[in-house]
């Protein structure tokens, strides 16, 4: 399940306490998932991190990362999206 | 490598999805079946079986996959073929509900909820296989679950057939009565052009045209909700701000679809042949176009300034579109199926929307009278003169117009009628009582017209 481009926006959105950035670093880290960046935001009233993440050398592929993403997500309360870079060059991006 | 978006860019993209309702509609492949002619009707349903089961075979899940890297929802995964009536046109006294059949098992194999091209082009007149398919129409709607069916019966460049306009009416009552314990839902899945468009990936008109390669893959976008929380956020901005908003939104709108098409056909590897450029309503709340038109300050839609709001909208969304894409072609505009639009229910059923203001909507958008139901004893004849009224403005105006409309069995005005999913609810709507018999059984084309001296 191969595209050409390796970069994937995680988003991650819910209510600011200790631990959601390790969480989730946490788990990419296990899976070989290396950051390239992060930054962090308060939007609406509600913590947003944004990470832009390399899969190109991840033990797992996109569609799996994200389920284990969306599980962790469940397990500390906060609501993670993993999408493919693409999306938002596409509609940002002219 | 730093992150190139802005956190609100990401966002706003995220909220499209998850809150206003933004998806694909339909990513749609398109298969010729002109190699799959025989003199034996069963050998011809048995290539047409094989050739889409063949062709499709990664569809759905290419699509699922898409869908999900992505985090965008791709609704429907749909195919369409050449117009049946001339793959079997050499057979001898085919019995064209051989090849529905065949095209609605296709379809459950490979996993598509909707199959179009059971369909004719008879705006000059009829060849034997469009004779066929006529004789079977009814029947192959009725007997099958996914084929759609779409007949072109007129033309700019050609006039109006007239004789094949009151077939037509005389089909959909027969369909509706084959199909009565549905509500008549095959008529559902019916649709007479005026001007169809030969790479519309949207249903019940989609078919495979024979100017289009081996296969293709077209998009189909949605996203009124978008639009809608865009018009919402901008109360007061006069006319040239509104339409520059729309512009912008129907611009990110079409990127998905572009996008995710290119991605598509490189998967399957099939040429990428347009993105649609439509505004889709589907029955979801918020997902309503007539909702933009009353955003816009309507405080019905029906009410006088409708036709306006529309006309901005719907060229608003084109100019946006159109930007985005480097293909765009199908039907391209705003739709406004009364059925499948919870806004456009909503009017009809408060008397603010009649027939008449929807027939005046259809002159400046996409793409006729879409999922009407009336009484159920409607007169072939009355539906004929419907069909004829839409084929007028769709051929003097050069655009493309369309009739999909429901005489339910034992429904009179007021009553509602449940389709279900994505085919919503109609109310049924009265109609003139005044009759069109004589008109109708004249018989003969109504000729091309003028194309200059244009008032």
């Amino acid at each position: 399940m191969e595209t050409d481009g390796q970069r994937v926006i995680v988003t991650v959105v819910g209510q600011d306490k200790v631990g959601i950035i390790a969480g989730v670093s946490g788990i990419l880290a296990d899976y070989s998932v290396n950051i390239l960046d992060i930054s962090q935001t308060i939007l609406q009233n509600f913590f947003t991190m944004i990470m832009i993440v390399d899969i190109s050398q991840a033990k797992v592929d996109l569609q799996r990362l994200q389920n284990i993403l969306k599980e962790k997500g469940e397990q500390i309360g906060v609501k993670i999206n993993a999408q493919h870079e693409d999306i938002f060059k596409y509609m940002h991006r002219i | 490598m730093p992150i190139n978006f802005m956190p609100e860019e990401i966002m706003e993209t995220i909220h499209m999805v998850q809150v206003e309702n933004l998806d694909i509609r339909t990513i749609t492949m398109g298969i010729s079946l002109r190699d799959c002619c025989d003199p034996d009707i069963k050998i011809v349903a048995r290539k047409i079986y094989d050739k889409i089961t063949q062709k499709a075979e990664k569809l759905v899940q290419t699509g699922e996959n898409i869908s999900k890297e992505y985090g965008i929802p791709i609704i429907n995964k749909r195919i369409a073929v050449t117009p049946i009536s001339l793959v079997g046109e050499s057979c001898n006294n085919a019995d064209y509900v051989l090849l529905a059949k065949a095209m609605d098992r296709a379809a459950r194999e490979v996993g598509v909820n909707f199959i179009g091209g059971f369909s004719a082009l008879v705006h000059k007149g009829f060849t034997k296989g469009d004779e066929y398919l006529f004789s079977a129409l009814a029947q192959g709607l009725a007997e099958t679950e996914r084929v759609c069916s779409s007949v072109n019966i007129a033309t700019t460049k050609a006039g109006i057939n007239m004789d094949a306009v009151y077939r037509m009416g005389k089909i959909i009552k027969e369909t509706a009565e084959l199909t009565k314990k549905a509500d008549g839902l095959g008529c559902a899945k019916l649709v007479v052009f005026c001007n169809a468009p030969e790479d519309n990936p949207f249903m019940a008109g989609a078919f495979h045209g024979i100017g289009e390669p081996e296969t293709v893959i077209n998009m189909g976008v949605s996203g009124p909700g978008v639009v809608l929380h865009a018009v919402r956020s901008n109360p007061e901005a006069d006319f040239g701000t509104l339409a520059t908003i729309i512009k912008q939104t129907a611009f990110k709108i079409t990127r998905m679809g572009e996008l995710v098409g290119r991605e598509a056909a490189k998967r399957l590897q099939v040429p990428f042949g347009i993105v649609d450029l439509s505004l889709a309503p589907t029955p979801a709340i918020g997902d309503s176009v007539a909702d933009i038109l009353e955003a816009m300050g309507l405080e019905k839609v029906g009410g006088h300034g409708t036709t306006a709001a529309l006309a901005l909208l719907n060229d608003a969304v084109k100019k946006g579109g159109a930007m985005a894409s480097s293909y765009v072609g199908g039907l391209s505009g705003a739709f406004i199926p009364v059925s499948e639009d919870a806004g456009m229910i909503r009017a009809v059923e408060q008397g603010a929307l009649c027939l008449d203001k929807l027939e005046a909507m259809t002159c400046v958008c996409s793409v006729g009278l879409d999922m009407i139901a009336v009484p159920g004893d409607t007169s072939a004849e009355t539906i004929a003169a419907i069909i004829a009224d839409e084929a007028a403005i769709g051929m003097i105006n050069k655009k493309t117009t369309a009739v999909r409309i429901i005489p339910v069995p034992g429904k009179i005005v007021g009553d509602r009628v449940e389709f279900g999913g994505l085919l919503g609810t109609a109310p049924v709507m009265p109609l003139h009582l005044f009759s069109s018999k004589a008109f109708i059984q004249r018989g003969g084309r109504i000729p091309a017209p003028l194309l200059s001296l244009s008032n």
